[in-house]
């Protein structure tokens, strides 16, 4: 046992340190009971905080699911909005329907991805395969940042500011609409295409040039191949995020109650804003000899049955690009 | 000729692609630059223009209460700002309680199941948060804000009595936070799981309880992240559209009574609101109000961005 | 002072892993007893059972008994958070917490049993913790400089601050020289020859030099293949085990033959 140098002068050792009364120290019973009290307490408060989150979730969807189903039948997927009068039953049996939304939707989504998919991957790609991580890549990077923060409204008035430019006043189209999109869709493609790319091995793009490849087919016959299902997915979730946006389309594809085909030319309706303008419309007009078949509650009835269509192609969307980045992330393990 | 000057197959193709390439990453600043620049042409008449007319069309969307421009985007902003505030402190703290609760307190398996809830969350479109808030929730909720009107009500932003319909700035701001719920909690998530072990240990090595070893290691350690992620979920609240517009009963007054009706309006469901019915200039003064709401949003995403990058460096 | 522990019957699992079989042990106050033996054989997992640190992996328990000073530390009604209170612990790298100065570093743990100390008592403790951890001249000037300023060797001894300020009766150390270089090593040795007056010390070590140079006994787990629980195969004074060894698994291995 070593004994505590004394010297004459202070060498930092215990033997100068000041005397401890420990029992200032001690914890009290009551102190400790009051530590573990305020441990139980945060614990239920964080249970209660996630009981808290999950009654609303539960409630969208149950309320979706309950009052959408009401008028979710094929007369309402298969005809649109032309010839409903008020609350009154059309000639097919139904009270009108939602076909013209679902084309819509599909057709302005479409256009979006075209638009944003390539230029989406092809910014990934400078980023990851030609930046070298220089000035403009940081600048690019930020403004991916900071245009994923874009208002969806304000993406909205771009796109209706450049085509009233473009076109004169009172344009509206469903491919204007696309552009809004591409606007909100693109950063999300160009994070997750980066994400991918980078965890492709170095050792693979080495491989190939050295074989004396070019550096594009090196890009798009390894890189790209092998980083496919994780882009794939990636853009999966960014089309479920933007196939629900309103906000843009009702500034800029507008709103009709027939069909229309062609993206380029007049309104086209999408569901979102099918759910808005049911919504809006709140009560439909039934003359007093109308009967109990003229139905004034319709449109929120036929808003909630839309608000279920796009909930379940949101869900699936998100489902199979959940499924694809499994299997992605299977087959990397191996 | 040797062949190593023989022209590789490919090689045109290749230099075409690089200046794809390049294009595509160039063409983001050029978007962002013209989102910018038509943004601002379009609202410029309603900012430098001919005065007059701007009273005179303000003057119609207010009933000619307020008559210039910024008279008129000043309670807008104010509104926006208030009604996310208030969703960020109620998401704020639930978040939280969800965040630590996946990544510290529950089980794996249900923490797997968490994780997929809250990206359900995130899933679900906004017009059907705003269908759900207009007709469940409105109805649902007044017995509780007439409950906090009486019992709250000398507070001054519970003062009663509680609009009936609830179809006020307390209700938006509910819906509001379910929505930037899932962001603030996935990232915060994240982060919180990335604390060191080696931290957590030398909390509960110390003698600390679960929750003294959160406040002096998980916290701490994910702190400028939670910070970020609350500010994306700020910005995401900010420009949230179509949930206001379904919800709020609007007005243009710089009132913090949030248990009352027609107080506030944002800026984002006031252009949706106005839009179907503006004239030429009318849409010019509506895009130069969401000429404002695009910069407030761009400060807030660039200073989420800056707080994650300091944070980062260290 | 230090308290004497005993492990009686001790199995170890990683859910329904047996990860460490059958330890039965003595160890003694005041002394250092070292743990040693090849990768894998779980003396780490035998420490951090001591303060009850290896049930927060999830699925990790243990049976039999770890008593110290006669109290079972399993018993049903002891707290976990009052164990570690009494038990310090060290780790494999030092961890002081990233945004507290030095001063708030050493008097976190006194800070969770007592809210208000008031300034003098707190100088007092850190005073005596980092002089006691043989750090006290080196950072006496700079105390509210963040922790992890310091250089690694410091920061092990700060961190032995911080464990010292909780005032425990038995310190354990996870290999708390492994990330040091060979002069904070030496001055981590030196602090644990003097710590012992105090404290019962209990380190885990790859490094058997430095078993042989510090510790008063030492014992060796070994596995007997991969996958097969760790086991612990001989403990002796330290004297013993490295000039003598009755145990031939323990020879080979100090011998460097296998490990």
């Amino acid at each position: 046992m070593s004994t505590p140098r004394k010297t004459a002068e202070d060498d930092g050792s215990i033997a100068y340190a000041p005397v401890i009364d420990w029992d200032k120290f001690k914890p009290s019973r009551s102190s400790l009971a009051a530590r573990k009290r305020k441990d139980g307490l945060m614990h239920a408060l964080i249970i209660l905080a996630f009981i808290v989150a999950l009654i609303p979730l539960i409630s969208v969807l149950w309320t979706t699911l309950v009052k959408g189903a009401q008028r979710f039948n094929w007369d309402f997927l298969s005809h649109n909005m032309t010839n409903v009068i008020g609350g009154q039953q059309t000639a097919s049996g139904g009270y009108g329907g939602i076909l013209h939304a679902i084309i819509g939707t599909l057709e302005i989504t479409l256009g979006a991805m075209v638009i944003s998919i390539p230029i989406g991957l092809l910014c990934a790609v400078y980023l990851v395969e030609y930046s070298g991580d220089g000035k403009l890549a940081k600048t690019i990077r930020l403004l991916v940042d900071v245009m994923s923060g874009i208002p969806s409204i304000v993406a909205g008035l771009f796109a209706f500011s450049v085509f009233t430019i473009i076109g004169g006043p009172g344009t509206a189209n469903g491919f204007e609409g696309s552009v809004a999109l591409s606007l909100l869709m693109i950063p999300t493609v160009v994070k997750t295409s980066e994400e991918m790319l980078k965890i492709v091995p170095n050792d693979l793009r080495e491989a190939s040039l050295a074989l004396g490849v070019t550096k594009q087919r090196t890009i798009t016959k390894v890189v790209l191949r092998t980083s496919l299902p994780g882009i794939v997915s990636g853009v999966i979730l960014a089309i479920a995020r933007v196939i629900g946006e309103t906000a843009p389309l009702l500034l800029t594809a507008g709103y009709i109650v027939s069909t229309n085909m062609n993206l380029f030319s007049g309104q086209m309706t999408t569901l979102p804003v099918y759910v808005y303008q049911e919504y809006s419309k709140f009560r439909a007009y039934c003359p007093e000899d109308a009967g109990a078949s003229c139905v004034a509650a319709i449109p929120m009835q036929r808003a909630w049955s839309a608000a279920l269509m796009l909930i379940v192609i949101v869900l699936i969307l998100n489902l199979i690009g959940r499924i694809v980045a499994k299997i992605f992330s299977v087959e990397t393990k191996r | 000729m040797s062949s190593l000057t023989k022209p590789v197959s490919g090689k045109r193709f290749d230099t075409v692609f690089r200046g794809i390439v390049y294009a595509c990453g160039i063409l983001i600043l050029v978007v962002l630059a013209a989102v910018t620049v038509f943004l601002f042409v379009r609202a410029w008449p309603a900012i430098g223009g001919n005065h007059e007319d701007v009273a005179d069309t303000i003057g119609k969307f207010t009933g000619g209460k307020i008559t210039s421009f910024w008279g008129y985007v000043g309670p807008l902003l104010f509104g926006t700002v208030l009604v996310a505030a208030i969703a960020l402190v109620v998401a704020f703290f639930v978040s939280m309680g969800i965040a630590l609760f996946i990544s510290h307190y529950a089980p794996k398996k249900l923490a797997t199941v968490l994780n997929y809830i809250v990206d359900l969350l995130a899933a679900i479109p906004s017009v059907i948060y705003g269908l759900w808030g207009g007709l469940v929730l409105v109805p649902a909720i007044y017995p509780f804000w007439n409950w906090v009107a009486q019992y709250l009500g000398w507070i001054p932003i519970f003062a009663g009595p509680a609009a009936n319909p609830a179809r006020t700035v307390a209700s938006v701001s509910v819906v509001l936070a379910i929505m930037i719920l899932p962001i603030i909690t996935s990232i915060s998530r994240d982060i919180f799981q990335q604390t060191p072990r080696l931290l957590q240990e030398a909390a509960l090595g110390l003698g600390a309880t679960k929750w003294e070893m959160i406040k002096l290691a998980v916290i701490p350690f994910g702190k400028s992240g939670v910070i970020s992620a609350s500010m994306l979920g700020l910005g995401r609240a900010l420009g949230e559209t179509m949930a206001v517009l379904m919800i709020l009963s609007p007005g243009l007054t710089y009132s913090v009574q949030l248990l009352k009706a027609s107080q506030n309006q944002t800026i984002a469901a006031n252009i949706a609101a106005q839009y179907p019915e503006a004239n030429g200039l009318g849409v010019s003064v509506l895009i130069a109000t969401g000429l404002v709401l695009f910069v407030l949003t761009f400060l807030v995403n660039l200073l989420a961005r800056k707080i994650t990058q300091k944070a980062s460096v260290k | 002072m230090g308290q004497r522990i005993d492990i009686n019957h001790l199995n170890i699992y990683y859910g329904n892993f047996l990860a460490v079989e059958d330890v039965n042990m003595h160890i003694d106050a005041n002394k250092v007893t070292a743990f040693i033996g090849p990768s894998g054989c779980g003396k780490s997992t035998v420490l951090r059972t001591l303060d009850r640190m290896h049930e927060i992996t999830p699925g990790a328990h243990c049976t039999g008994e770890v008593l110290l000073e006669g109290q079972n530390l399993y018993a049903k009604d002891v707290d976990p958070v009052a164990v570690r209170r009494d038990v310090g612990m060290v780790f494999q790298r030092p961890n002081p917490f990233p945004t507290m100065s030095i001063r708030e570093n050493v008097l976190a743990g006194a800070r969770l049993n007592n809210r208000k100390i008031a300034k003098s008592d707190a100088d007092d403790l850190v005073e005596w913790a980092l002089r006691g951890a043989n750090l006290w001249n080196e950072v006496k000037d700079r105390l509210d400089n963040p922790g992890i300023g310091l250089s690694g060797g410091q920061q092990q001894r700060l961190c032995i601050a911080r464990a010292v300020a909780v005032h425990p009766s038995v310190l354990l150390m996870d290999e708390p020289c492994s990330a040091l270089d060979p002069i904070s090593t030496l001055a981590v040795e030196d602090l644990i020859n003097e710590l012992k007056r105090d404290y019962t010390i209990v380190i885990v070590t790859h490094n058997m030099q430095q078993a042989a140079r510090i510790a008063d006994y030492t014992a060796f787990f070994n596995l007997k293949a991969v996958g097969q629980p760790g086991h612990l195969e001989y403990f002796a004074d330290t004297t013993t085990m490295f000039s003598n060894p009755q145990n031939e698994e323990a020879e080979r291995y100090i011998s460097g033959r296998f490990g």
